[in-house]
């Protein structure tokens, strides 16, 4: 007789049933709707960025089987996260999964649970890699790295990610990284649900300049071992740049000794945590190299 | 002492070494074929109607004996055959519900990937209904999380307690398999009665 199969068996579709009164239906754009999970019971849910396509006319289906409209509240692309207000009440928040020393780990089975259709979907996989303080391509710090094998089926975007115990170590994305199923991390989705509550965007931060690549001299490039830096096409006046004696003409190599190659990598330096902080900018002047301390300002 | 996996890879075996007895391979006289499973001890097969389209039809025992097999019934939008063999002995699988199936829970589909004599893949059940971007909406499938190949067409999907839920029928996408639920199977072989 299977008796650890079947207890498995049964516990996984048990967890399935437990998170599956925070899993819902978000219908933002044209094909599949995609997943979504309850933030607070008045109504906030929580879905992937990628997934609302558009700003109007977006509805939420929910675990009762109704479907109710939801306002955009506010979306962050470098998280790949986007918060909606529905006109639910009383709704029912998932439990979450703390990063503790009984938190995820490697070889952990976990379920990816989606909510495309009317009923509650799952797929099952082990956690395949964690790492610490993670750099979104997009330039956001995650505290955790958080990388599995589940199969994100179509619709599962912005649905949880589910540990033994029934709670949500985080939402999943495939539009992050490639062909890789990530799990933003639930101690993130609290900073961004929070801020775009508070504020309705993210902070980003900023310093009043425009650019555009360049490659380097034949000799820089050998130094620094990178073909290409920023070229300073514009300083705005009264701008944290001009404060911090960037000139026009500079080129930007590097932000704290981070090499500046192209566009997105000074996007990737410039994020939220950044705003109030100097950091030091490489830039060549003159043939020279030159290190500048620049107080990052924020993008309002 | 075992531990808990390794418990459970025994329970595994013995799902599986079970599922294998009523597991067949289905010719059709050419290269490449497919699976069936026993449905009853008399000698009615059951496998998918596009594994049957065409051919002289065989069917393979776990035992490796081969025997010639009629047509019973065919249903091409079903996508489900029942064949007939007289062979002694077979053993046909108890039968589950697939109507009962909920999501995560798990199941094994047998087959013969590729040719592999009969290979196991085991994954979540990630919904039973219509699967998402398929032409025929009407058409309900036990989707799961687990790898369908050319040769597991025909063969059994079964629960964690052995018993026959759907057969293994096509792939959409690298690694969902369906399977034809078995209430499906049984208005099939209802209309043919």
């Amino acid at each position: 007789m299977s008796t650890i199969l079947q207890n498995l068996s049964n516990d996984l579709a048990g967890i399935v049933k437990s998170a599956e009164p925070s899993l819902v239906r978000v219908e933002a754009r044209r094909r599949l709707p995609a997943t979504g999970m309850v933030w607070s019971a008045d109504g906030v849910i929580v879905t992937a960025h990628h997934v609302v396509e558009r700003e109007d006319n977006l509805k939420i289906g929910l675990a009762d089987g109704q479907t109710v409209s939801a306002t955009l509240v506010g979306r962050d692309p470098t998280t790949d996260l986007a918060v909606l207000r529905s006109e639910a009440k009383d709704l029912t928040p998932p439990a979450w999964a703390a990063f503790d020393a009984q938190g995820p780990q490697v070889g952990h089975l976990v379920l990816a649970l989606g909510r495309p259709g009317q009923s509650a979907q799952a797929t099952l996989g082990i956690i395949s890699a964690l790492g610490d303080q993670w750099r979104t391509p997009g330039g956001s710090q995650l505290d955790h790295y958080v990388q599995t094998d589940v199969v994100m089926y179509p619709g599962f975007s912005g649905g949880p990610l589910v540990n033994a115990a029934g709670e949500i170590i985080g939402l999943n994305t495939s539009a992050l990284l490639r062909g890789i199923s990530l799990t933003i991390p639930n101690p993130n989705i609290r900073q961004v649900v929070e801020t775009l509550l508070a504020h309705g965007q993210i902070k980003r931060g900023y310093l009043g300049i425009s650019t555009q690549p360049v490659r380097l001299p034949e000799a820089l490039r050998q130094q620094l071992n990178q073909e290409t830096g920023l070229l300073l096409a514009g300083v705005e006046p009264g701008s944290p740049a001009e404060k911090g004696g960037l000139l026009l003409g500079d080129t930007i190599v590097a932000v704290e000794n981070e090499p500046i190659r192209q566009h997105d990598d000074l996007l990737a330096a410039l994020s939220g945590d950044r705003v109030g902080q100097t950091v030091s900018i490489q830039v060549v002047r003159g043939g020279q190299l030159q290190n500048l301390a620049v107080t990052v300002g924020e993008r309002s | 002492m075992s531990n808990l996996l390794q418990q459970l890879n025994g329970e595994l075996s013995a799902v599986v070494d079970t599922a294998r007895r009523s597991l067949v391979k289905v010719g059709n006289g050419r290269n490449g074929a497919g699976a069936g499973v026993v449905w009853q001890p008399g000698g009615i097969i059951l496998t998918n109607a596009h594994v049957v389209r065409q051919g002289s039809i065989s069917v393979t025992l776990p035992d490796e004996q081969k025997y010639p097999a009629k047509i019973l019934a065919y249903d091409e939008a079903r996508d489900l055959a029942a064949l007939s063999i007289e062979a002694p002995g077979l053993e046909p699988l108890a039968v589950g519900d697939s109507a009962a199936l909920q999501p995560g829970e798990l199941v094994l589909a047998l087959g013969h990937p590729w040719g592999v004599a009969g290979a196991v893949s085991a994954g979540p059940v990630i919904d039973v209904g219509p699967a998402p971007e398929m032409a025929r909406p009407d058409r309900i499938f036990i989707q799961a999380g687990l790898q369908l190949r050319p040769g597991h067409s025909g063969g059994p999907l079964v629960d964690v307690q052995g018993r026959l839920v759907g057969i293994n029928t096509m792939i959409t996408g690298p690694e969902v398999g369906l399977a034809i639920p078995i209430t499906v199977v049984k208005e099939f072989l209802i209309k043919v009665n």
